[in-house]
């Protein structure tokens, strides 16, 4: 076998499982969409009634494709798949390749690797709209989509320009006092949603159950709402890549370097927090995934966005699907539980793997 | 104070014959909020030209930079680069003609060498695809060139402030610019490393034609390694030309309010920070004359 080589063609000293992946974007990349595949076909056949993995591709690809491989199933088995179970693992994926996506973009632009997507306020914005929504008692009107996820995508919006507004009248660094103002307007919210939750009596346990997050009330129409939204601003973030790459040394290099700083980070900022909003809708919130894939990511192929941002948008998506699906098997304890039991024991191998000291 | 600009060098005057300006600053003011940093500056550097900016903290040099690199909007007066307005030219247009190595910035996520190298690259590659055979040939010829080849595969971070010094300044050369942009690039570093990082630009100038304009804080260094002398105080001009004329007895007891002894004495033992300035400037202007570009 040749010996490896580094990206200018030198060899390299010591080439472990990391290098090897690092070198070979291609392989990683199509490694993700194989562990996707089989995430979904997993997570729509397994449940209290099981469907063999024959005869879910066989659904699926009739399904989704319009394709005919043969198998024989049920009715039953076809509604079970097709009604219950893909919205919800379809909208775990797009929840999880989103909140990946945003945590990318936020630590990237505020060059801090404990960014993740609610730093800027998202996450207490929409659980405040949340729990406002469930208090006001004409919700009943608004019962297919939910007063709930409207309420809590616009309270995430509202946050993030709340922030954003009040982070440029200071005399900080645009990035210390974003960070600082985020805060601050987060615990502003966190209040107002504790007051809520206070006044809300019985509706204690509906707003509980949003912000443990989770995908219970998945349909197709949640699903046919915020994935444009978040497909869209995903594609968009990946054709900045190159801005968010400017980025890594600070925001006066990224100028020297070509970037139109002050337009990059709004734009930046701006999808990263709509994909945020959109995920909170549907999901609630689910921490994590944008915290954590982003870094592991990183650890393997390096700090380019170009590569991190795919490959952070596959895993965090098979990371969410999966973690649901163990959720459910275990009998339906929210998913937060599990992503944070899975992700944190690999996530701390991984730092004491790394060949450099990784510092957090 | 009055600027006094003293006779231009031969160097000069036959650098900036037909051709236009690299930059060129006209009646430049310029102030953060109510305070004025820079008043009434008037600067021409020809192609091929090595420009060293010195005067004491708070002179208005990094501001000055900051006008010439388009970060900081002047109040008054015009920019061009290269005969263009620069308020005409957006980021990507300013960073190919100019390259800034950035002060030595701390990286939020572990990057190697090589791709910090490679950001150099940005005002070049593909913004969908990144980088081509083209950029990767660049990237390694600007490793070559500075000399760090040693250092690929290692995390940036984990390097000495020396090491990364150079691993930005090969950015910086990566990004193929014609003018290279530098901000007091050897603080931080040894003797050794201040000379070999001055050696270094000056090559970089006669080799490869970059025109080089740096910030100094080294009287010493700046005097030894650049043919011109920028001298800033008080946000103004107050001198421009060969090292010996711009940095004067009077000037330097003026500006910079200490005896002229200190900076002149060279090799004696004194303070910490006065041993740096060791060479002379009186004796080290005479070798060098000879030693300017072309």
């Amino acid at each position: 076998m040749a010996t490896r080589t580094d990206i200018l063609g030198a060899p390299l000293a010591h080439p472990g499982w990391l290098e090897r992946a690092r070198s070979r974007p291609g392989v990683l990349v199509a490694g993700s969409v194989v562990a996707l595949l089989v995430v979904l076909v997993l997570a729509v056949g397994l449940g209290t009634v099981a469907v063999a993995p024959g005869d879910t591709v066989a659904i699926l690809a009739h399904r989704l494709l319009g394709l005919d491989i043969g198998g024989t199933w049920t009715p039953a088995a076809e509604t079970i798949v097709v009604d219950l179970r893909l919205p919800r693992v379809l909208s775990a994926m797009i929840v999880g390749l989103g909140l990946a996506v945003a945590g990318t973009t936020f630590q990237g632009i505020l060059r801090n690797p404990l960014a993740d997507p609610y730093v800027l306020g998202t996450a207490s914005g929409a659980a405040l709209g949340a729990a406002i929504a469930v208090l006001i008692p004409v919700r009943t009107v608004f019962l297919e989509f939910g007063l709930v996820q409207v309420l809590a995508f616009i309270g995430a919006l509202l946050a993030v320009a709340v922030v954003y507004r009040f982070s440029r009248t200071g005399t900080l660094a645009p990035l210390t006092s974003l960070l600082l103002t985020g805060y601050a307007v987060g615990s502003l919210l966190a209040a107002g949603l504790a007051m809520t939750m206070y006044l809300s009596g019985t509706n204690l346990r509906q707003i509980f159950f949003y912000l443990l997050g989770g995908f219970e009330g998945s349909s197709w129409l949640q699903l046919a709402l915020t994935t444009p939204i978040i497909l869209a601003a995903t594609v968009a973030i990946l054709l900045r890549a190159r801005s968010l790459n400017g980025f890594l040394l600070g925001e006066e290099a990224a100028a020297h370097l070509g970037v139109d700083v002050r337009r990059e980070r709004v734009i930046l900022l701006g999808l990263a927090s709509l994909i945020t909003a959109a995920a909170v809708s549907i999901a609630g919130l689910i921490g994590f995934v944008g915290l954590v894939v982003p870094h592991v990511v990183r650890l393997v192929v390096g700090p380019n966005a170009r590569r991190v941002l795919p490959l952070s948008a596959l895993i965090g998506a098979s990371l969410l699907a999966g973690a649901d699906l163990v959720a459910r098997l275990v009998g339906g304890i929210p998913v937060g539980i599990v992503t944070a039991v899975i992700g944190a024991p690999f996530f701390l191998v991984l730092l004491r793997r790394a060949r450099s000291g990784y510092e957090l | 104070m009055i600027a006094e600009q003293v006779a231009p060098t031969t160097d000069r005057a036959e650098a900036a014959d037909g051709q236009a300006p690299i930059v060129e600053l006209t009646g430049v003011a310029a102030a953060y909020r109510d305070r004025t940093v820079l008043r009434g500056i008037d600067l021409a550097i020809a192609p091929g030209e090595r420009v060293a900016i010195v005067g004491p903290n708070g002179a208005g040099k990094s501001s000055l930079l900051r006008v010439i690199t388009g970060t900081l909007h002047p109040s008054a007066g015009r920019v061009t680069l290269a005969g263009d307005p620069i308020e005409q030219l957006d980021r990507m247009a300013i960073a190919r003609r100019l390259a800034v190595v950035p002060q030595a910035a701390s990286l939020p996520f572990a990057a190697r060498v090589e791709e910090v190298v490679g950001l150099g690259r940005l005002p070049h590659e593909d913004p969908f695809r990144g980088h081509r055979p083209g950029d990767r040939a660049a990237i390694a010829a600007a490793i070559d060139r500075v000399g760090v080849g040693g250092l690929l595969g290692r995390d940036a971070r984990e390097l000495s402030l020396g090491e990364r010094q150079l691993v930005l300044l090969a950015m910086a050369v990566a990004q193929a610019a014609p003018l290279l942009v530098l901000d007091e690039p050897t603080v931080h570093l040894d003797l050794r490393h201040q000379v070999e990082t001055m050696d270094l630009l000056v090559d970089l100038n006669r080799r490869d034609g970059a025109t080089i304009l740096a910030v100094l804080h080294d009287l010493g260094l700046a005097s030894h390694f650049f043919p011109r002398l920028v001298l800033l105080a008080g946000g103004s001009v107050v001198a421009d030309g060969l090292p010996a004329e711009v940095l004067s007895d009077d000037r330097i007891r003026d500006v910079f309010g200490v005896d002229p002894g200190f900076v002149r004495r060279a090799g004696a033992p004194g303070p910490a920070e006065t041993r740096d300035e060791a060479g002379g400037v009186g004796s080290v202007v005479e070798r060098d004359r000879d030693a300017g570009p072309r």
